[in-house]
């Protein structure tokens, strides 16, 4: 495997340093100023797979490496093929990308962004990868998609569902085909008018950080369009696990609905106390007392059990979708695994697939072709339904799931149900929205 | 009013996990003198007895059911857990809903034996040792056993309901006159925390070997000079230690799904609180337990919050920061304790 | 040399080798073997091993020398690191205004905690400086989120105004941090036949940092001063007795390693221009402590080598995964390969916590002196072998 450098610009300011200082032996050669970084020029390329391995999320990072590896082995043409063959665009065919064999490498992020970059650096420098994707938290996703953006490599995102990733934090290298806040919050307002009526008070329980911020702020100006009223809005500190004294308040606050803006220990945490104050049970101004947690992930949701039946929440994919592509997706990943894959998983595996796709529509691995190729790119087939990359800001638009706690589960799997499908374009905002205002892609950088 | 009688209540319900496992660590202090980082683990690992006694009582068989379809399309496998089929569901389902009540009689006697080898394993040879040595030990020790339980567990939590019976909440300012409901299993954990505070005072104050004990505390030298043996019963001590922390564990998975990093999530503080109550200084713990607790309630109050904002983040430092400067030596501490 | 004696200089000379060939020294295999997975030479990774090296060498002035064990010396290191951010974000892409700031800046800080924190010792002061960090720590990473950009972490965009500098480079993306022109993240690749090796000037900008850095912490563990915080370990009180008051030397100490620690934080934005509030975790403070320990705390090399350690172990270790695994062990058996594998997956990828609380487990128990004690066995036990050939001198062993 050859190497080439981070800056040819560099390589060339040090190589002309030592050429004039030293007498160097032949031996010592810069290698050919490549066109762009990591160029792979053997019969391999190598991917960057940066997921938490450790650390609270290391579940979620489990499963999206389970996924990662499944479309290693799909691209290199092994085992049932899962979602290419449902995939609309079919320029894939199980040679590997280009005519190259997909190799990988995994890191762990610690769900820090200074060991997120460090990994994905490691990656950059050592091992040649000329794609990196994964991370379970938007400010890790951020944090890697900015490195990645410096370096010259594309950034595929993970799991992250902050609107900044795709908004003032966007990045020309970067992309994510996660939803986000924004989404999440459009989706469930309708379905919450449905079923709780326009005349409601809602008390906001929020992660104090920026994720939490920007799915208060697009949760509550959701629902105020709606005619609800927001009672208050109370910030949780991150490292809080027990949110009783924040629950407790709640109780005689007046308000008839509780929006919980967490994600994943805190969301757990937070949901079972509100369970536990009898919150469910409870009757305000003559109406039920209800509990909303805009991000759901089923296999966080799996700590908070039975706490979970009807309660109401957003995700970006669930394997119960009977569409051909989930059902594709599900059926390689349950075969390989035995269990279903997460919305983590699914996700994953869909940007390896638009990844290798685009390169191969483009023909090329340069970041910059890469990039074209995913702008305005539509596609079918990767299991929500017609989806399109939009090239002002990167971000996929496609359905967004409204899904609810089951009553009955079936199977330990079986926790969430889709209530509804909100169609892409009720989801869609304009690229200059207000909360996604305040950055720019810039230009994609090759690197070298 | 009513809100503030909610808050005092939470932080006294908060700070019996604060106080169980302050007076713990204050125990292994006390009798040893080591600073024990593992201790957060002992409670996360008594948490997780609660989790395995859950999963030993659901241990199910397979049925296939051919009328319900798995997510794969093949036939559901039904599962059905063995005490039900031996004890009729009637039975076997109010034994698996009361598991967490079970789990206490298991890990007793399970924290206990961890405790004793842990202490003549590891901790015996760090007696000596400068207190760096024992807290990166300790630390390592602590590192080591939650991967372990993240290796057969995983990292997400894992829910273990209180039963049936004892969950839901109850209104308890009724004899007041006033409405203040309560989650019914915390008042039961502020209940088990105290009993377990008194067991153990009375432990040291009315017996023999407690007598002795405390008499060690004081002045081990003597003691051992007195043809005792002294090691044998610090031995014991830090097994009592370790059941401490491994009982607020199980009786808090109820309260939160345990998961394997919440010993972590609990040691900065436990430190703080045994600080702030005075190094070695058994009532001080508990009493700083119970008022970080109440002090933490109020700080996350909205009312409190729009004055300082951010105050729930940072309070339990401040309270450590202010005592120690004008009360060095804690609430209750002796002098001189730890001071080099 | 330099005002050292020959042992020192020894060391001195010992380091710089090792620091200015660590390129060559740490990619000992060819690329594309199975074995180049532990290889540890590439930019990234030497930057830390050298950054973390400043870090735990600051901390041992304070520790190793005083006896004061800080547990919130990472709130310095991410000070450092939020102040070389701004700097880049305000004034120029250049590092050295930015690692200036970021010194002085930590150095105020650790002024102003050291002040306090110091009116007590033992635990009661590691408590303090615990709960100073801690409360740092929270917030940045929530309230203080229009200083530090909280979760994410202060980053550069496109839109700062740079007062000596553009926004923007032509091409429309950020610029790069420099000295004075010099690209820190450029990189020079040699090609030695199957192996490759990567010179980074940043990495060389660390390195010399990190001489000069060694350097002053050796001029002061000899020194007056330094002895006076040697006193001050042993017997603090009988110091006060002597009508001395041991303070100004102690907060001095504090200031210089919270200093170091601001210069790590500095080069680290340097390298890398981001700074995160997870920098200035309990767990971050605790890292440090664990290197110098591991290493050997009070030793003059032991905290670099604690540093390497464990920086090694959190980026090779937790990269290895089954398929490496399985590529390692494919010439055995298969029902033996896959055995192999099993036992060895929990220690590696993300089991790299297991191995890292064993091994720090192995070392104290084992080696109460740290990494540097252990290198002294191996140097007597080597030594004795050498003496009991030569059965005259047998007898004659000096006593260390």
């Amino acid at each position: 495997m050859s190497k080439s450098d981070f800056s040819r610009r560099g390589v060339l300011k040090t190589g002309a340093l030592a050429g004039t200082g030293l007498a160097l032996p032949t031996i010592f050669t810069a290698s050919s100023a490549a066109a762009f970084t990591n160029d792979p020029t053997g019969s391999s390329v190598t991917l960057g797979f940066n997921v938490p391995q450790t650390g609270p999320y290391a579940d979620e990072g489990a499963d999206e490496l389970r996924a990662y590896r499944l479309a290693v082995e799909h691209l290199n043409g092994g085992g049932d093929g899962g979602m290419m063959n449902t995939f609309s665009s079919k320029e894939l065919q199980g040679n590997g990308i280009l005519g190259k064999e997909v190799k990988f490498v995994t890191g762990d992020t610690q769900t820090k962004s200074d060991a997120a970059r460090a990994s994905a650096k490691s990656m950059i420098e050592k091992d040649g990868a000329v794609m990196i994707t994964g991370g379970s938290s938007s400010g890790v996703a951020i944090a890697v998609q900015g490195l990645c953006q410096e370096a010259g490599v594309i950034f595929m995102a993970g799991l992250t569902h902050s609107n900044d990733t795709t908004g003032k934090d966007k990045k020309a290298n970067g992309f994510r085909h996660f939803f986000n806040g924004y989404m999440s919050a459009a989706a469930l307002a309708p379905v919450l008018k449905n079923l709780y009526g326009t005349d409601r008070n809602a008390y906001h329980l929020t992660a104090d950080y920026t994720w939490g911020w920007t799915q208060e702020e697009s949760i509550a100006a959701a629902t105020e369009a709606l005619g609800w009223n927001t009672v208050e809005k109370v910030r949780t500190p991150l490292a809080a696990t027990d949110f009783s004294s924040y629950i407790a308040p709640v109780l005689n606050s007046g308000a008839d609905v509780l929006v919980l803006n967490h994600y994943g220990g805190n969301m757990v945490n937070s949901l079972t106390n509100a369970v536990q104050f009898g919150l469910r049970e409870k009757v305000v101004n003559g109406k039920n007392f209800e509990i909303v947690v805009p991000l759901y992930s089923r296999l966080m949701a799996k700590g908070a059990g039975a706490n979970v039946k009807g309660i109401h929440g957003s995700t970006n994919w669930h394997w119960s979708l009977q569409d051909e592509g989930s059902q594709a997706f599900v059926r390689s990943f349950g075969t390989k695994y035995g269990f279903p894959p997460s919305q983590a998983a699914h996700t994953v595996y869909c940007q390896t697939m638009l990844y290798a796709d685009a390169v191969s529509r483009a023909g090329s691995f340069n970041p910059c072709a890469v990039v074209e190729a995913l702008e305005g790119f539509e596609f079918d087939g990767l299991g929500n339904g017609k989806t399109l990359y939009r090239a002002e800001d990167h971000q996929c638009f496609k359905d967004v799931l409204v899904v609810r706690g089951k009553e009955n589960p079936t199977s330990e799997f079986d926790l969430l149900e889709v209530v509804e499908v909100t169609p892409a374009a009720q989801v869609t905002y304009p690229a200059d929205h207000p909360m996604f205002a305040g950055g720019a892609l810039g230009s994609c950088n090759p690197g070298a | 009013m009513d809100a503030i009688l909610l808050q005092i209540l939470n932080g006294l319900d908060k700070g019996s996990a604060y106080a169980l496992i302050a007076l713990g660590l204050t125990l292994i202090f006390g009798t040893l003198g080591v600073v024990n980082f593992a201790h957060g683990a002992l409670f996360m690992i008594g948490a997780f007895c609660a989790v395995t006694v859950q999963r030993l009582l659901s241990l199910s068989y397979e049925m296939v059911d051919e009328s319900q379809k798995d997510f794969l399309g093949n036939p559901l496998k039904v599962k059905t857990p063995y005490v039900e089929s031996w004890f009729g569901p009637e039975i076997g389902g109010t034994i698996i809903d009361w598991a967490v009540p079970i789990a206490i009689l298991f890990a007793i006697p399970i924290m206990v034996l961890i405790g004793f080898v842990m202490e003549r394993g590891l901790i015996k040879h760090f007696y000596k040792r400068e207190h760096a040595d024992q807290i990166l030990v300790t630390f390592g020790l602590a590192i080591v056993l939650q991967e372990v339980i993240k290796y057969f567990y995983g990292a997400n939590p894992i829910q273990t309901p209180s039963p049936e019976a004892l969950s839901g909440v109850a209104n308890v300012g009724a004899l007041l006159g006033m409405d203040i409901v309560y989650p019914v299993w915390r008042i039961v954990y502020f209940f088990f925390s105290v009993a377990v505070i008194g067991a153990i005072f009375s432990f040291l104050q009315f017996t023999t070997f407690g007598m002795v004990v405390r008499a060690g505390m004081a002045d081990r030298e003597t003691v051992g000079l007195l043809g005792i043996n002294i090691d044998r019963r610090f031995t014991i001590m830090f097994g009592i230690a370790a059941a401490v922390a491994g009982l607020a564990g199980v009786m808090y998975t109820p309260i939160n799904s345990p998961n394997y990093h919440m010993g972590m999530d609990f040691l900065v503080l436990s430190f703080v609180v045994v600080v702030v109550g005075g190094m070695g200084s058994l009532p001080g713990a508990v009493l700083a337990g119970f008022l970080l607790g109440i002090l933490e309630s109020f700080a996350s109050m909205n009312e409190i919050k729009s004055i300082l904002p951010g105050i729930d983040q940072i309070i339990i430092y401040v309270v450590a920061i202010i005592i120690l400067l004008t009360r060095p030596r804690g609430l209750m501490g002796r002098k001189g304790v730890m001071e080099e | 040399m330099f005002g050292l004696d020959n042992k020192d200089t020894r060391m001195l000379i010992i380091v710089a080798v090792l620091t200015l060939f660590a390129p060559f020294i740490l990619n000992p295999f060819p690329t594309g073997s199975a074995m180049a997975q532990f290889n540890a030479g590439y930019p990234d990774l030497m930057q830390r091993f050298v950054i973390f090296g400043i870090f735990a060498i600051g901390f041992n002035i304070l520790f190793g020398l005083t006896g004061y064990l800080s547990f919130g010396h990472a709130a310095f290191l991410g000070v450092g690191s939020y102040s070389a951010v701004w700097m880049f974000k305000l004034l120029s892409m250049n590092v050295v205004p930015a690692i200036l700031l970021s010194v002085a800046i930590s150095g105020l800080f650790a002024l102003l905690i050291g002040f306090v924190s110091l009116r007590r010792s033992g635990i009661y002061f590691s408590i303090l400086t615990l709960a100073f960090a801690q409360m740092s720590f929270n917030l940045a990473y929530s309230v203080l989120t229009p200083i530090t950009n909280g979760e994410t972490g202060l980053q550069l965009t496109l839109d700062d105004p740079r007062i000596l500098g553009v926004s923007a480079t032509a091409d429309g993306s950020i610029p790069v941090t420099s000295l004075f022109g010099l690209e820190m993240r450029s990189t020079f690749e040699m090609v030695v036949g199957p192996w490759a090796f990567q010179f980074n000037v940043g990495y060389y900008l660390c390195a010399l940092v990190l001489l000069a850095a060694f350097y002053l912490s050796i001029r002061i563990f000899r020194s007056p001063f330094g002895m006076m915080l040697r006193a001050v370990k042993s017997n603090q009180q009988r110091m006060n007795y002597t009508g001395l008051n041991t303070k100004p030397y102690t907060l001095a100490a504090f200031v210089i390693s919270g200093m170091y620690a601001g210069l790590a934080g500095g080069l680290m934005a340097s390298m890398d221009p981001l700074a995160g509030a997870e920098r200035m975790q309990w767990t971050a403070s605790g890292e440090v402590v664990l290197m110098t320990i591991l290493g050997g705390a009070g030793t003059l090399i032991g905290p670099v080598l604690g540093a390497g350690f464990i920086k090694y172990f959190e980026n090779i270790f937790s990269k290895i995964n089954d398929t490496v695994l399985h590529n390692w062990f494919a010439f055995m058996p298969d029902g033996l390969e896959d055995f192999v594998v099993f036992i060895v997956h929990p220690f590696i990828g993300k089991g790299w916590h297991l191995t890292l609380g064993i091994m720090f487990m192995l070392v104290v128990v084992f080696l109460p002196g740290g990494l540097v004690e252990g290198g002294q066995r191996i140097g007597k036990w080597v030594k004795g072998r050498k003496n009991k050939d030569d059965s005259t001198s047998a007898t004659k062993t000096p006593a260390e």
